[in-house]
């Protein structure tokens, strides 16, 4: 195997292994839409990384907390619709992101790579950056797993009952950032919310418990990262869309098998 | 304005409470509290600021004008209207119970099926939440509340989604947990033959306080007649009677005389 494809599988896992968990609170809360317009308010994060030469990941988190706090103010209001909101500062925040990046004279920024991804053309660094934002993200998630819990079933009591529910929240927000900063390189920015959401989609068919469908949605990731990248290099087809198209498929196949099973029962016993 | 009838120490007071929600005030220099031991209903119209004026008690929301003051360190067991959950979050009724108990304080299996028997919902303490009936789940809410031993319960619309039966049965049962626990009690509802009957104290709003008082004396408030109507159409004193001969059947058990107490499911 050549070493930019280790390097790509290796980039790969350590992604699928973080997203499957933080997805299943995106899928639990109904934060689809949420993640979605911090991915694209992540542009902008890079964008302002750039200009003030921070790193992108500081720029990403910095607006995608900047971005939730907006959220928050403009739904005090209560006279428009939350998604009607998050369109809004998702396509908002994504524009000026263009903007800033074309007023840019000095830095030539490949916008391809950020919206598409480019896995094959991740460095050795990058691996190494991705296993230690998963696992600081796994740490984080591992010692506030009760709490978020909690507030994922009923924020209410949660609160009512002693939960930090405004510092949990917060710290959901934050590692969603940070998961979104590093993924985009794999995935992109355009599909990266989609390894959040799919494998913890796929694998709350065979969820018993939360742990186990954490658990789950990370061999899901894993599963449609191997997959997409094998495709990818069999069928000649761009690597991070080829991963969330397996992704997509183990979602239909393990939503549909169940189901067809159970069809099949029927109609053997009729 | 209220006074303690009880005379225990106060676990939450609100004072001269304002809150508007979209530009429209739902509560206007509303002020509540709650004693230790007491059973306060709180009753007024649909859409009065019932639900608002209990979320600014439980700290849930937070008034525009006015204070509120909790008891530090106060326990509190509170029951929704109603539990929205979302059906991809796999979880079972026992772990729903414990979720906000940390490890070593969480409870066993022993307490769990306990407390389940307590609010007469069967050892369904490992089934999927999202698989047992509305009724069960009004029950396993009361659980989850009762579980932390609370100071004070609060029960938003208890009976709603609940048929006659149901609702007799539950009121029986606030009844019950009062005798044999003696927490203070904050019950919205607009059943007012029901809540009456077990109430210390009765707050009637609408969106401002129209009267407080005991049972009996705001049943013969003018303004409470203006809400309500006159409380022998209401059917206040009948029931009154009824509930006393209920009262005779009290004990730790579930009440064998109720057919839907043992624990069956239904579909």
């Amino acid at each position: 195997m050549d070493d930019f494809l280790i390097r790509a599988v290796a980039g790969g896992i350590g992604m699928a292994l973080i997203t499957g968990p933080l997805g299943c609170f995106v899928v639990w809360r109904r934060m689809a839409y949420f993640g979605e317009t911090i991915s694209h308010a992540a542009l902008l994060g890079i964008a302002l990384g750039l200009v003030l030469n921070v790193s992108p990941i500081a720029g990403v988190v910095a607006v995608s907390v900047a971005v939730a706090l907006l959220l928050a103010l403009l739904q005090r209001g209560k006279t428009y619709a939350s998604d009607t909101l998050l369109g809004i500062l998702a396509h908002g925040t994504l524009a000026v992101g263009l903007v800033v990046i074309a007023m840019m004279e000095t830095v030539r920024v490949d916008l391809l790579a950020f919206l598409f991804g480019d896995i094959l053309a991740i460095s050795a660094g990058d691996v190494l950056w991705i296993y230690a934002a998963a696992l600081a993200v796994a740490g984080v998630l591992v010692f506030l797993w009760r709490p978020l819990v909690a507030i994922s079933v009923h924020e209410d009591l949660a609160f009512v009952e002693g939960v930090p529910v405004a510092a949990a929240k917060l710290a959901l927000m934050i590692l969603l950032a940070m998961v979104v900063a590093v993924a985009m390189k794999v995935v992109g920015i355009l599909l990266v919310i989609s390894l959040l959401i799919i494998p913890a989609a796929t694998a709350r068919t065979f969820a018993e418990t939360p742990e186990h469908m954490a658990v789950l949605a990370a061999v899901a990731g894993v599963i449609a990262v191997c997959g997409g990248l094998w495709g990818s290099l069999a069928l000649d087809t761009p690597a991070g869309p080829s991963i969330v198209v397996a992704s997509f498929a183990l979602f239909l196949a393990c939503f549909a098998l169940p189901r067809a099973k159970r069809f099949l029962q029927r109609a053997g016993a009729a | 304005m209220p006074e303690g009838y009880r005379g225990g120490p106060t676990l939450v007071e609100a004072r001269a409470i304002g809150v508007t929600l979209g530009g429209k005030p739902v509560l206007e220099n509303v002020s509540a509290e709650v004693h230790a031991g007491e059973v306060i209903s709180l009753i007024g119209p649909n859409g009065s600021g019932k639900t608002t004026l209990v979320r600014v008690l439980l700290g849930l929301v937070t008034p525009d004008r006015g204070t509120v003051v909790r008891r530090p360190g106060l326990r509190i067991g509170y029951v929704p209207q109603r539990l929205v959950l979302d059906p991809t979050l796999p979880i079972t009724t026992g772990r729903f119970l414990a979720l906000t108990h940390a490890g070593a304080a969480a409870p066993g299996r022993e307490r769990l099926a306990q407390i389940l028997a307590e609010v007469g919902a069967g050892d369904i303490g490992d089934h999927p939440l999202h698989e047992i009936s509305g009724g069960e789940l009004q029950r396993v809410l009361l659980a989850r509340a009762l579980l932390r031993d609370p100071e004070l319960l609060v029960l938003d619309e208890p009976a709603q989604g609940l048929d006659i039966h149901g609702r007799g049965e539950l009121y029986r049962r606030i009844a019950q947990i009062r005798e044999q626990r003696g927490c203070g009690m904050l019950i919205v509802s607009h059943e007012l033959h029901l809540v009456m009957a077990a109430t210390d104290r009765v707050l009637c709003i609408n969106h401002h306080v129209c009267c407080v008082g005991t049972p009996e004396a705001v049943a013969r408030d003018p303004s409470f007649i203006a809400l309500f109507g006159e409380p022998q159409s209401l059917g206040l004193a009948v029931y009154h009677h009824a509930h006393d001969h209920d009262h005779d059947l009290h004990g730790g058990v579930v009440h064998p005389k109720h057919p839907d107490s043992p624990p069956h499911r239904h579909g």
